[in-house]
């Protein structure tokens, strides 16, 4: 079997969580292995990461470098073409780092690239069955890919529960001096913070979230009358924002805002799963869409097949009665 | 500037409901409308805007079939100048490392300063991009949502991070983008659009005339294999609502103050 890495990615030092989940994938491709950790970085940043990774690989494998003290994955992919032996499979999670790395880093290790995979089925000889999802998640794949030269797999965050297995206490191996002086053609400048907009969805008990259904910039109007009867804000999925309906702040989403309210009513969004990364907390989600296939329905505690923009109006009437009644 | 962009035809899935055929080799193609994948249509308004500031042509490409002649037309109609189809029954069911490799050729045979794909289509790969970027030995970035020329040499661009942050870098030209949704606000197509660019010839190059080595396309050269499509199931799934509407309102209104949600 081949060796397995997992590349970790850390921000100031502090280890993102998909760093014990590409341990439990790497389990999943050979169970009897024991993967190693890659870390790049530079000064205390890196030690605290290479630190908090201990306990999860046997092996970490420190990469320090002030050129990889801000990831750039174009380094970081000349960085692994160097330090890795050839045949080796490499794990990163599939986010916006993930995507800028591997599939180049398959193509200079000469390696199959797998990504974005939700459940490893295990190895058979040269061949890795996994499984992935298609058009934004109605439909999952089986995948057979060909490891025999290696490959790079991207693993989706969320999709492997990290191993409750006992710590260990993984040995710190500098690989600095393999690596030596790095050079790109993409040159990082700076991160610009998201802009604060005028309503903060992630405040609110309940949320009228609306996606492609909503159809027209001009229906949005029927989720705010909704939103307002029920003293709720509207949020929504990408297309919304991508259209220009709603502002990028009201945006749910690995791409948006992450929420936690009581009570998430999915009002045509079909379910993508980087829109429903930015639902935590275990929400009570109602959801209403056309499409009896939208993969919304399958995380959802309560589903209706209709179209929103006869239905909202009808609850928001059902609100307003009940409002009424109330104050008589 | 002399921009190419990579698009692809994709079944239009986003309101329509997918069926498996009936082994699950594949889904049910018959019934859905094929347009252009979402990503690639700001690819290409965003490489119209380039050229209109600062000149130069815009190119599309797709590997595909004669059928994929229309998408091409639809983006020519949108204001690209040229429309080239990348066809050969070698080409067929190559991955995703087949189809960079079909492209990579196709950019050798000419001199772009920009290449452009849409971030990821349907099977959510996201990889095309990136692979072409590494055979080309170009700089790469994905998820790029602006895009601003600083001089003939060098972009600065802006890529989509975590929480709606921008991760600005210069990059250096020729480089290969992939293009997220929302970057800008593509134009209206309409059938006008088309019928002018009807009469304009759209080449085809296959396997000999981009000198694209056998043995990197096709099946055989494929390290990654669909094996069949199953539907999901993801969680207990939702209790459905079967009432008439007035009545499925009410109860998600008797939910909703149960749970919480009513002030």
């Amino acid at each position: 079997m081949a060796r397995i890495f997992a590349f970790i990615t850390h921000k100031s030092g502090v280890v993102d969580d998909t760093a014990a989940e590409l341990a439990a994938a790497a389990r999943k491709i050979d169970p009897s292995g024991s993967p190693t950790a890659i870390v790049t970085g530079f000064g205390a940043e890196l030690d605290a990461a290479c630190e908090a990774v201990r306990p999860l690989y046997e092996e970490v494998w420190r990469v320090a470098s002030e050129t990889l003290h801000y990831p750039n994955a174009e380094l970081i992919r000349k960085a692994l073409v160097k330090i890795v032996p050839p045949g080796s499979i490499v794990l990163v999670a599939h986010d916006h780092f993930g995507i800028d790395l591997a599939p180049g880093l398959s193509i200079k290790l000469n390696a199959a690239f797998v990504p974005d995979v939700l459940t490893i089925d295990g190895a058979q000889g040269p061949a890795l069955c996994v499984v992935r999802q298609e058009f934004g998640g109605q439909v999952n794949a089986h995948v057979r890919c060909d490891i025999s030269s290696g490959a790079a797999i991207t693993i989706r965050p969320g999709a492997f529960k990290p191993l409750e297995n006992d710590a260990i206490e993984g040995a710190v191996i500098d690989k600095s001096g393999e690596v030596g002086a790095l050079t790109a053609g993409r040159r990082y400048i700076e991160t610009v913070a998201a802009e604060a907009g005028e309503v903060d969805i992630t405040k609110h008990a309940l949320l009228v979230s609306v996606g492609r259904g909503i159809q027209d910039k001009d229906n949005i109007a029927i989720a705010q009358e909704l939103a307002g009867a029920l003293g709720a804000a509207v949020s929504c999925s990408r297309p919304v924002v991508d259209a220009k309906w709603l502002e990028k702040s009201r945006q749910v989403g690995s791409s948006g805002k992450t929420v936690k309210p009581k009570v998430y009513l999915a009002c045509g969004i079909s379910g993508a799963f980087q829109h429903l990364a930015g639902i935590k907390g275990n929400p009570f989600i109602v959801a209403i869409n056309k499409n009896p296939k939208a993969p919304i329905f399958q995380v959802a505690d309560v589903g209706i097949v209709d179209d929103i923009l006869e239905f909202l109006p009808e609850l928001t009437n059902k609100v307003r009665d009940l409002r009424s009644v109330a104050a008589k | 500037m002399e921009i190419l962009v990579c698009v692809r035809s994709v079944p239009d899935t986003s309101d329509n409901e997918i069926a498996l055929n009936g082994n699950g080799t594949d889904i049910q193609r018959d019934e859905l409308v094929y347009s252009v994948n979402e990503p690639d249509n700001y690819a290409v308004e965003e490489a119209l805007q380039i050229v209109a500031k600062l000149g130069g042509s815009v190119t599309v490409a797709t590997v595909g079939t004669d059928e994929d002649e229309e998408v091409l037309r639809r983006e020519m109609a949108m204001g690209a100048d040229h429309g080239v189809l990348l066809a050969d029954q070698a080409f067929a069911n190559s991955d995703g490392r087949g189809i960079a490799a079909i492209l990579k050729s196709f950019v050798k045979k000419g001199h772009y300063d920009l290449v452009l794909t849409g971030v990821q289509a349907e099977d959510g790969a996201a990889q095309v991009g990136g692979m072409l970027a590494a055979m080309l030995d170009y700089p790469f970035a994905s998820l790029v949502n602006s895009i601003e020329v600083f001089d003939g040499s060098k972009l600065k661009v802006s890529r989509e991070i975590e929480g709606g942050n921008k991760e600005i870098s210069e990059i250096d030209l020729p480089c290969v983008l992939s293009i997220q949704t929302g970057i800008n606000e593509p134009r209206y197509v309409g059938m006008r659009g088309i019928r002018a660019v009807a009469s304009v010839p759209v080449p085809t190059y296959g396997l000999a005339e981009l000198g694209v080595e056998r043995e990197s396309v096709g099946p055989a050269a494929a390290k990654v294999k669909r094996v069949d499509y199953f539907v999901p199931t993801m969680g207990n799934g939702a209790e459905m609502l079967s009432g008439s509407r007035e009545e499925n309102a009410e109860r998600v209104l008797e939910l909703l103050a149960a749970k919480g949600g009513l002030k």
